[in-house]
């Protein structure tokens, strides 16, 4: 037992944390922001989708990374103030919308797919990952000093740009939310939205940053799937981590901070997973763990939640 | 009228609000307004009257820009205007403190102040300091002394108001509308803000004032003008004109303001309460071992300032929420954990505060709303196919008891005005033989003719033997229709008054905000056992 335990908890086990964690931790982001301001977006799966796609094309129509990174957020922010101005503008349901956004994911990028490489290509393929090369992929990043520290080094260094950007990301949403007067009004517009009209804040103004903003975070978490985690775009290939991101956002509370330890959770569950397949268990039982451990996960918390409540009442 | 004075319309003076010959007709036919005029001086306090549906709080939306008139002419200090959003109200110096706080409850006093205008520095991070500063700036000035630091989830009503107040000075507003402030206020809390109005009077500022009680109107205002059924009835001095005057105004009628009763013959216990405890969600103690009996035949008056436990004892008794614990049954069984259909079983009626949540489907008939609590009864069915004739017969009856105002039963709920739909609800609750009624604030914010009807019809119910257990903020209902009468305060019964007859709200209000408490023993006694 003792063995199986060193062979899972390596180095590389925990570095693979992080870089499973970072795609749903951008989405979870996005889910937080959107959250606070009153509405959520379920459309987020569709989205990294979307992106994904676009990333990895763009990355090999443009022969660079960076290109494709910047066409996954924009296409992002593009699907976010879509959604936006269906759900806003036109009024439809914010959460049908969503669902419409998720099936454009599911189905629309394969028809899109294989339209678009049988035009560059000559030939139909149902996915983009002959295109993606080590080239193409997003670098990584060695961090002088600590890569040569031993176990925290191959830990926390030579991630990619998009792992550590996410990362950081979750200090820029807390500082965004809390800091500064668009996170100001952000909450409010999702506290009381009339109370924010009536001081002259655009509540629908408001709701289209947040959307857009959703977007650009679930344009990186699919740029960070196609062009980083997976060497180009295939059928399915974000696996419900834009609905994991949901759970994270209402497992953390609604808050960076806590959302982000939701993400890394599932990013450990996952790892585990991949870890256990590798020493031999059947793929069939391990695949299904992140999933099982987010339902537990949203169960433990919903169950902390009402005896902090009690405890308080008996404090009082 | 005799020393009611009227005042026309000057063209050699310049008004701070002028509104011309106000129409607004709704695309839906209805017209809230008739060519109505409004003047009002720089430097005022003018008070807007009306019973509900006269269309007082249409006119003050456009005069904001919430909404814009059909036809008519709007001028601020002489200059025409269209506001096409309240943004460009504002900008014209016009603010509006709504009756419902229009704050964000996890902010901050100062945060809130500042919303949508917050100071930063180097245009990126909230200078928090800055905006406390500002606002203590202001409050200072108008004295107006509100907490910056404090949440607004935490202060009191009294205190969201000035913080309302403020929000639109801070933002430039020299006319100020106030959609009627003392509705949530004590006495007490009224007369600070009446003091606080005066004082912005004096430093120049125009007051538009809604108000539905004419104690208030008399003792702040300078002029009035009262509306009726969409038309302005003119512009009248205050001084000089009588409440009888005014009520004649307003209604076209006198109105009887007290209500005459026969002493009760309190019968056996209906509704007994038991130490109810409840701590609500954010730890704080709503509730702390609140017992009582209400008996057959009688009114309790619950009185207490708002946020004492009087809308956590409600929830409770009309199992809306679950207390920690305690007790409450009626005729010996308990109620707590029923289901609302077996609630209205057991004889138990609810008038709620808020009647467009818990009250009506708004988009239901007036019909299917007053048959919406028997809708399974043989009486109205056969198999599951309604029987419309005794549906039709029933309810035409009801609407013509409740003198519920409206085209036919088949109206839209939601097309009435308020008085109306709150006629509806108790014509509902009131007709199905109850046994224990729980009136939580029946005539808030209702007409005059309504009030009167609903008032009669609960001393009528309680004389014919049932239980009315009467939760109101407003003190003269509840001292004018109550037989006895407790008190809550801090989540406990402050108070019990066995007869109502010679109390005054004065006493009431010592005790309605803590300054007194009568010793356990004394309370006790609202226990009849």
């Amino acid at each position: 037992m003792g063995n199986f335990l060193s062979m899972l908890f390596t180095t590389d086990f925990f570095y693979s944390i992080f870089r499973i964690s970072a795609p749903v931790l951008f989405a979870t982001l996005g889910a937080v922001v959107v959250e606070k301001a009153g509405f959520a977006n379920i459309g987020l799966e569709g989205m990294m989708m979307v992106s994904a796609l676009f990333g990895s094309l763009s990355a090999y129509w443009s022969g660079s990374w960076l290109v494709g990174v910047l066409a996954a957020v924009l296409v992002g922010i593009f699907m976010g103030l879509f959604m936006g101005f269906f759900a806003f503008k036109l009024r439809t349901d914010v959460i049908l919308t969503g669902i419409a956004v998720n099936m454009i994911g599911g189905g629309g990028t394969l028809f899109l797919v294989n339209v678009i490489t049988n035009l560059t290509e000559g030939s139909a393929m149902a996915s983009t990952t002959s295109l993606i090369t080590q080239k193409l992929q997003i670098p990584t990043v060695e961090i002088p000093l600590l890569k040569s520290v031993p176990v925290l080094g191959p830990i926390f260094s030579g991630h990619s740009v998009l792992t550590y950007l996410a990362f950081f990301m979750v200090f820029c949403t807390w500082f965004m939310l809390y800091k500064t007067p668009l996170g100001l009004n952000i909450r409010s517009v999702g506290e009381n939205p009339n109370a924010a009209a009536s001081v002259g804040v655009s509540v629908s103004g408001i709701r289209y940053i947040a959307i857009a903003f959703s977007g650009a975070m679930a344009g990186f978490g699919g740029a960070f799937m196609s062009m980083y985690y997976s060497m180009g775009w295939s059928q399915d290939m974000v696996a419900g981590r834009g609905f994991i991101a949901l759970a994270a956002q209402a497992m953390g509370n609604g808050e960076p901070l806590g959302s982000m330890l939701s993400a890394l959770l599932f990013g450990f569950a996952q790892a585990l997973g991949v870890k256990v397949s590798a020493v031999g268990v059947d793929s069939n039982l391990v695949s299904p763990i992140p999933y099982v451990v987010t339902i537990l996960g949203l169960v433990v918390f919903a169950l902390l939640a009402r005896k902090r409540h009690r405890k308080k009442l008996v404090v009082k | 009228m005799a020393d009611a004075k009227k005042v026309e319309w000057s063209d050699k003076e310049t008004y701070a609000v002028e509104m011309k010959s106000i129409s607004k007709i709704y695309p839906n036919g209805v017209a809230a307004n008739q060519s109505v005029d409004l003047f009002v001086r720089k430097g005022e306090i003018h008070a807007l009257m009306g019973e509900n549906g006269a269309g007082k709080s249409t006119l003050m939306k456009m005069l904001f820009g919430m909404e814009q008139p059909t036809s008519g002419e709007i001028s601020i200090n002489g200059e025409t205007v269209k506001f096409s959003s309240p943004n460009a109200a504002i900008a014209k110096g016009v603010g509006m403190v709504h009756q419902h706080f229009m704050l964000v409850p996890s902010l901050t006093v100062a945060e809130n102040i500042v919303l949508g205008t917050a100071p930063t520095k180097k245009g990126l991070v909230i200078d928090r300091k800055k905006a406390v500063r500002i606002t203590e700036e202001y409050a200072a000035r108008f004295h107006l002394n509100v907490d910056p630091n404090a949440r607004v989830m935490d202060i009191p009503v009294g205190m969201k108001q000035k913080v309302e107040i403020l929000k639109a000075l801070v933002r430039g507003a020299k006319i100020l509308i106030l959609d009627e402030p003392t509705a949530v206020l004590t006495s007490q809390e009224t007369e600070e803000l009446f003091r606080e109005l005066t004082h912005l009077k004096t430093e120049g500022y125009t007051i538009l004032f809604i108000s539905h009680k004419l104690n208030e109107i008399l003792e702040i205002t300078d002029r009035m003008t009262v509306l009726r059924g969409g038309k302005s009835m003119g512009v009248y001095e205050t001084k000089g004109i009588t409440k009888a005057e005014i009520s004649r105004l307003m209604v076209g009628r006198d109105v009887v303001l007290t209500v005459e009763k026969e002493k009760a013959q309190p019968g056996e216990t209906i509704l007994q309460v038991r130490n109810l405890e409840y701590t609500n969600e954010w730890g704080r103690k709503m509730l702390n071992g609140i017992s009582f009996d209400l008996r057959a035949g009688e009114i309790l008056g619950v009185a207490g300032v708002e946020g004492n436990g009087q809308k956590e004892l409600v929830d409770m008794l009309f199992g809306l929420n679950q207390p920690d614990g305690g007790t409450a049954a009626v005729g010996g069984k308990s109620i707590l954990g029923l289901s609302q259909k077996k609630l209205r079983q057991t004889g138990v009626s609810l008038v709620p505060e808020d009647r467009m949540l818990f009250g009506i489907a708004a988009d239901a008939s007036i019909e299917e709303n007053l048959i919406a609590d028997r809708v399974a009864s043989k009486k109205y069915n056969r198999g599951s196919i309604f029987r419309m004739k005794a549906i039709r017969g029933d309810t035409k009856k009801l609407i013509a008891d409740y003198a519920v105002l409206c085209r036919s039963g088949k109206q839209k709920v939601k097309m009435l005005s308020g008085g109306n739909i709150q006629k509806v609800v108790v014509a509902r609750e009131f007709s199905n033989d109850p046994v224990f009624i729980l009136a939580d604030q029946p005539t808030r914010g209702i007409d005059v003719g309504a009030t009167e009807l609903i008032r009669k019809k609960l001393v009528e119910l309680s004389r014919a033997g049932a239980a009315v257990l009467l939760v109101s903020a407003d003190l003269n209902e509840v001292m004018e229709l109550s037989d006895s009468l407790i008190v809550m305060y801090g989540g406990k019964i402050a108070a019990y008054f066995e007869d109502t007859a010679e109390l005054n709200d004065k006493i009431m209000g010592e005790y309605m905000l803590g300054v007194q408490t009568q010793p356990p023993e004394e309370t006790r006694k609202v226990c009849h056992d």
